[in-house]
């Protein structure tokens, strides 16, 4: 399902939001501030990208049943807010956020699109890979989501949205990328650890790496937005990014403070660099054989699967 | 108000980047393997211009095979500026290479006699061809491999003589565009003269490389590293290039593919040489 139909140019804007935690109205109205500066500037994004669970704060545990809200109503939000500030200025919206349907609840990302005559949801994705390890309690209290989907964005083409730990399972870009993504928006929320590192926390260092794996590995962009500020003694590492189709780094957020990172996109450097890179086309080649491989776990059946 | 963080400013111009000391380690271990493990030659000979590109060149071979197993030759014509002489001789100096001074007028002149009307361009060429029929003649001499010394951007923009400059059977610099020569010349330590004079074939009186070709070398530069990335020019030009400047690149870089080729054979049989018969260079 590929688009044709996509900008040459794309103009984005990752907002790196730090939160109050649990004071949704106040980060609605925070956010109304940075769509108002963002909607003034002389060129304004059109897109932009905020982090996993950016209105709420990542560490909810039990609350999050009470911050949750549906995409709908999310989505409605969201769209007021720019409406308020930016008139029918046509714009595309990614946001985290905690989602409920018919009594489940999901750590999701949406993704808008907003023209002079509606706003339309284009995509939810409910998180595949819930941490519940070490510092992580997510599936205590969220249930996972179960697919990778693509979906046509007017400003980017086809496009996948992926929520942070679902990079760290390289299959999830990878069926991005065979289904057509030629670009990958990450809303994540990194807590900060490692002070081994060179110049930086060792945490950041190896998510960019992880993120430029990603891009060159697959040719497509990589727009990374990090959610900042400490939530009880955990500090958010920010970080946010826009890595292009080869692995350059095209803007990166300094610190790990709040901040709105900028960066323009030639979407053609994809073709590019899968031209230069054809890791994706070969992939594409061998992986029915790799699929066929009588000693992969699913070719025993699910449970089986499950069990090992 | 959250502040904004934007991305450098976007300089299509940008020079090629090059990591000078990794680079060099890379280099080295290319000359050696090169002429002492693949061939069992332990000399190398190099033509010494007076510029950059030779002196890196002879730099290189230095460290990779030591100086007194480096003869550097320097193959004056009668009407050679004086000052390419002095810029070798600072790299002669430096190095304790061993050094050779040939001039070679009367040999271009014994040919060029009878060709009283050969332009400036035919001169050059027999210049050219002369200097490299005497590298390659000192090389058996001395029992030693000839060096070239061409870079990128020369090779890319056809700024050579086929069959003199490019005849030597390796070259270290070859995938260097002159920007990252420059830059790795500093690293060397080159001499400074020989970095900041204007590039010159010195095939005629005040010739410069960039006169003859239209273009600064760090522009040329810039858009060649993009054009070969698979950009077409109008992507080019909407990323900030000029467009008279990538025209003029595009046409001297595809004019000029024949002269990064051997010389086309025709094909007969089904055993044609490198069509059927295909053996990587260095399998024996």
């Amino acid at each position: 399902m590929q688009s044709d139909s996509h900008a040459a140019r794309a103009r984005i804007a990752l907002v790196q939001s730090k939160p109050r935690k649990g004071d949704y109205i106040e980060n609605l109205a925070a956010l109304r501030a940075v769509f108002a500066q963002l909607a003034a500037l002389d060129a304004p994004p059109q897109l932009v990208v905020l982090p996993e669970a950016a209105l709420t704060g990542y560490f909810l545990e039990g609350a999050v049943y009470e911050s949750a809200r549906t995409a709908e109503r999310f989505g409605h939000e969201l769209s007021s807010l720019w409406r308020d500030v930016a008139g029918q200025r046509p714009g595309e919206i990614v946001a985290g956020f905690y989602e409920v349907e018919s009594g489940s609840y999901y750590n999701s990302a949406i993704w808008l699109a907003l023209d002079e005559r509606e706003t339309r949801i284009l995509h939810v994705h409910r998180k595949l890979f819930l941490p519940t390890y070490g510092v992580f309690d997510e599936e205590r209290f969220l249930s996972r989501g179960n697919r990778v989907q693509v979906f046509d964005s007017p400003l980017l083409g086809t496009t996948a949205l992926l929520i942070c730990e679902d990079v760290w399972h390289s299959l999830l870009p990878t069926i991005a990328a065979l289904k057509g993504a030629r670009s990958i928006v990450v809303p994540s929320a990194a807590p900060g650890r490692g002070i081994d590192g060179e110049g930086e926390l060792l945490s950041v260092t190896r998510w960019r790496e992880l993120l430029r794996g990603i891009a060159m590995e697959h040719g497509c962009f990589v727009l990374y937005a990090g959610l900042a500020g400490f939530e009880g003694g955990k500090g958010m590492t920010g970080s946010s990014c826009a890595i292009g189709p080869d692995g350059t780094i095209l803007v990166k957020a300094e610190g790990d403070d709040a901040c709105i990172v900028r960066a323009e996109l030639f979407l053609d450097d994809i073709e590019i660099a899968r031209a230069n890179l054809p890791l994706l086309a070969d992939l594409r080649a061998v992986l029915p054989d790799l699929l066929a491989d009588e000693e992969l776990p699913w070719s025993r059946g699910r449970s089986d699967a499950a069990d090992r | 108000m959250l502040p904004i963080v934007d991305p450098p400013p976007r300089d299509p111009y940008a020079a090629p980047k090059i990591d000078p000391e990794v680079a060099t380690r890379w280099l080295v271990a290319f000359l050696r393997d090169e002429c002492i493990e693949r061939r069992g030659i332990k000399n190398a000979v190099i033509g010494l211009s007076g510029g950059v590109d030779s002196a890196v060149t002879a730099y290189l071979c230095a460290r990779a095979l030591g100086p007194q197993n480096v003869h550097l030759i320097r193959m004056p014509y009668r009407l050679s500026s004086a000052a390419s002489l002095d810029d070798a001789q600072l790299v002669i100096d430096a190095l304790g290479a061993v050094a050779h001074t040939i001039d070679i007028s009367a040999a271009v002149d014994g040919y060029l006699q009878y060709e009283p009307d050969a332009d400036p361009r035919r001169r050059g060429n027999v210049l050219a061809r002369t200097r490299m029929l005497v590298l390659f003649d000192q090389s058996a001499k001395f029992a030693a491999l000839p060096i070239g010394t061409g870079n990128k951007t020369e090779r890319l923009l056809g700024y050579f003589t086929w069959h003199a400059d490019d005849a030597p059977p390796i070259n270290p610099l070859g995938d260097l565009f002159k920007t990252q020569v420059w830059e790795l010349a500093r690293y060397l330590g080159v001499p400074a003269p020989l970095i900041e004079k204007a590039p010159s074939a010195d095939l005629e009186a005040n010739q410069t490389d960039e006169g003859d070709l239209g273009i600064r070398y760090p522009r040329a530069d810039a858009i060649l590293s993009s054009m070969l990335l698979g950009y077409r020019d109008k992507q080019l030009t909407a990323r900030g290039f000029d467009a008279a400047e990538v025209a003029l690149v595009r046409r001297r870089l595809e004019g000029t593919h024949w002269k990064r080729h051997l010389p086309t054979t025709a094909m007969l049989s089904d055993t044609a040489i490198n069509e059927f018969y295909l053996r990587p260079v260095d399998f024996s």
